[in-house]
């Protein structure tokens, strides 16, 4: 749970909150480009810099394209780098996700996700991060603006984690969080300074010690380059771990431990399993059930990449079933959190239903929570879409 | 601040883009590279986007590159490059540090003209060199936006009813020119020392600069592979590749062609087969085209047509 100090937190809106992030996480360029729902994040960051409440070079890319590209450049010349985007826009990047990580250059980025056109659509769902992430990115998820903050800061400690080098990818929803005012204590600058050390770029573009970046690499050498990049993933799952217990040391604030939070998971015979703010809703379905006598609970998917496989597979043991709400569709088949986790969890033997809910806005509501614990009672396989 | 190159004819001895790279025999495009990091010198930060040059360069574990250089994507080189600009900026590091921001014709004139119009409007430090071959050669030989006209590539190929290209090539200096870029010009690997000359001049100046290099390919213009030299100054004698700089919005021809001078339009298609099939009128169209071009670039001579921002 967030343990604020209410007599320091103020009201601020999680788009806000995330600006704050990296404000505090003292990038030296952002390069920087609008798009609905994400344009509050990079419009704050605009207000730090233009009065002086913040050092850093905006770049005003001309699209989401370049915004990434710039990001590349800026990164291998040896500098930390913030950027944010949302659905299309991260569509635009998705050529250079890739790239980023293959060069294996740390940065966050955050998501405001929202929907993939058409119909065009300016909600929330998760098919803008999910569909992307098979491209070498850790991808964080979080519930509140206070997290969103507090995530923030951590995807660089993370990111630039000798072992680690990869870039992490900070996804909140559209809307539905990233224009929610919440109660957000605001970190010490000394404090985080202390947690977060000044980025010291190992291999950059340095006139005196000159390296190619991006070269092409033929078939004897390209599947090892992907051999290491899957290896450096691995590696950051216990660093995702560690630096959420720094974290929460340094701060008092903890998120589960960084990969998954649970809740009422302790005695649940069962629980649903997803990403975001359904997550908050789905808590309030399992006190209400919990009243009935239902021993349910709820796990929230932190960090979906690396999927925390054998994490996830301690979590559900004692459970009689599990559900999973995917707020995406792979269209033709199923949601791809499904399939990753029945995959994760097909050697437990745990039944696991999927659930496809809330695409392009759509409320997910504790109704549809009560009928999805129904059904996991009623002990048979089902799924769908929750409409 | 660097220590003193020994020069011959007034290029610098040194390599910077060092041999053994994997370009085709008698590739003009290799040879305008290596005269264009030459000049830029030792502080560069070159970064390039994909094409022939990229591939045949940098093939894993080796490099052709005495200098730091990068490589992301086909269309983002300014993109990337904006981003080294405000880092190098931000870590004190800009007045030090030359960045070269290279690609083809394909890159710069098609895919990736947006993101070099955004770095222009912004207003980055670096200078960009377009060295054209006038088609997509590294994917083989495709109709690029700078592709001259009547020329067969393989996706405007020369047919019975359609001769090649039926467009106009982007003029895609006047274009830079026209954003308000303080230094544009022409240069040829015909003249390699005007070539030095002008990418030296170039590196000196504030925002965006452009340089756009005449770069025969032997491959793509099916042409003999000891024959890209006498090519190039023939595309210079016969009006063809006009040689020029655009200083603070002021053309000026650096090497003129006077129409009575210039050598026939023949001289020049007959050396490439990418030119075989004109006919009369194709090649009547084709002199029309060249000389209304040059003729256009003789009646802004001299005279402040460009605003400039920088």
């Amino acid at each position: 749970m967030v343990n604020i100090d209410i007599k320091k937190a103020t009201v601020t809106e999680a788009s806000v909150s995330v600006a704050w992030g990296a404000r505090l996480s003292r990038p030296e360029v952002i390069p920087m480009y609008p798009i609905t729902p994400q344009t509050h994040i990079v419009e704050h960051l605009a207000e730090f810099i233009n009065n002086g409440e913040m050092d850093a070079e905006m770049i005003h890319v001309e699209s989401e394209h370049s915004a990434l590209s710039a990001m590349v450049g800026s990164v291998a010349a040896g500098s930390r780098t913030f950027t944010a985007t949302a659905s299309q826009g991260l569509a635009l990047m998705y050529e250079i996700l890739p790239i980023m990580s293959g060069m294996r250059l740390p940065g966050v980025m955050a998501v405001a996700n929202r929907a993939l056109s058409a119909p065009i659509n300016i909600w929330n769902d998760h098919s803008d991060s999910v569909s992307a992430r098979d491209q070498g990115w850790i991808q964080l998820w979080v519930e509140s603006s206070q997290e969103a903050l507090d995530t923030v800061i951590q995807a660089y400690k993370i990111s630039e984690n000798k072992k680690v080098m990869l870039p992490v990818m900070v996804n909140l929803d559209g809307f539905s969080l990233s224009h929610v005012y919440e109660p957000v204590e605001i970190p010490d600058q000394g404090k985080v300074d202390k947690f977060l050390p000044e980025y010291k770029a190992e291999d950059f573009l340095d006139l005196k010690n000159p390296k190619t970046f991006g070269p092409i690499g033929f078939p004897s050498d390209y599947m090892e380059f992907k051999e290491q990049q899957q290896a450096a993933m691995f590696e950051a799952e216990p660093v995702v771990q560690e630096v959420a217990k720094e974290f929460g040391k340094a701060f008092g604030r903890e998120y589960g431990d960084g990969l998954v939070e649970e809740y009422k998971m302790e005695d649940a015979e069962y629980a649903v399993i997803g990403m975001g703010t359904l997550c908050g809703t789905a808590k309030d379905a399992v006190d209400e059930l919990r009243e009935k006598g239902i021993k349910a609970g709820v796990l929230r998917l932190k960090c979906m990449r690396p999927l925390p496989a054998e994490r996830i597979q301690k979590a559900v043991k004692g459970l009689k079933a599990l559900a999973v709400i995917d707020r995406h569709v792979s269209l033709g088949f199923e949601g791809p959190l499904f399939t990753d986790l029945r995959s994760a969890l097909y050697e437990t033997g745990l039944q696991v239903n999927g659930y496809v809910a809330g695409l392009g806005g759509k409320d997910i509501k504790i109704q549809h929570f009560e009928k999805v614990f129904n059904e996991l009672k009623e002990g048979k396989k089902k799924g769908g879409w929750l409409l | 601040m660097s220590k003193e190159v020994k020069k011959i004819m007034g290029l610098e001895e040194r390599e910077l883009f060092a041999p053994g790279h994997r370009a085709c025999a008698g590739c003009g495009e290799a040879l305008g590279i290596r005269h264009t990091i030459k000049a830029a010198g030792e502080n560069t930060i070159v970064v390039s986007a994909t094409g022939c040059m990229e591939v045949i360069s940098t093939p894993y574990p080796e490099t052709a590159w005495k200098v730091p250089w990068i490589h992301a994507a086909f269309e983002n080189n300014s993109a990337v490059a904006s981003g080294i600009d405000a880092s190098l900026k931000k870590q004190g590091k800009r007045d030090e540090t030359n960045l070269l921001v290279v690609g083809g014709d394909g890159s710069t004139f098609d895919i990736g003209f947006g993101a070099l119009s955004g770095a222009i409007e912004r207003g980055h430090k670096f200078t960009y060199v377009c060295t054209d071959n006038e088609a997509y050669m590294n994917t083989g030989i495709q109709r690029s936006g700078a592709s001259f006209p009547f020329s067969s590539t393989t996706t405007a190929p020369a047919g019975k009813k359609v001769h090649g290209k039926m467009d106009p090539k982007k003029p895609l200096p006047l274009i830079v020119a026209a954003h308000g870029s303080g230094y544009v010009a022409t240069a040829s690997i015909a003249n390699l020392i005007d070539l030095n000359r002008k990418v030296k001049e170039a590196l000196t100046r504030d925002g965006v600069s452009f340089v756009h290099v005449y770069s025969p390919c032997p491959r793509g213009w099916y042409h003999a592979s000891d024959s890209a030299l006498e090519i190039a100054r023939l595309a210079i004698d016969t009006r063809v590749f006009p040689l020029y700089e655009i200083d603070n919005g002021v053309l000026k021809f650096t090497q003129k062609i006077e129409k009575e001078k210039a050598k026939p339009l023949e001289e020049y298609t007959k050396t490439q087969r990418r030119f075989k099939h004109l006919d009369e009128e194709d090649m009547k169209k084709l002199k029309e085209y060249v000389n209304d071009r040059y003729s256009f670039l003789e009646g802004i001579e001299g005279k402040k047509c460009f605003d400039t921002l920088y």
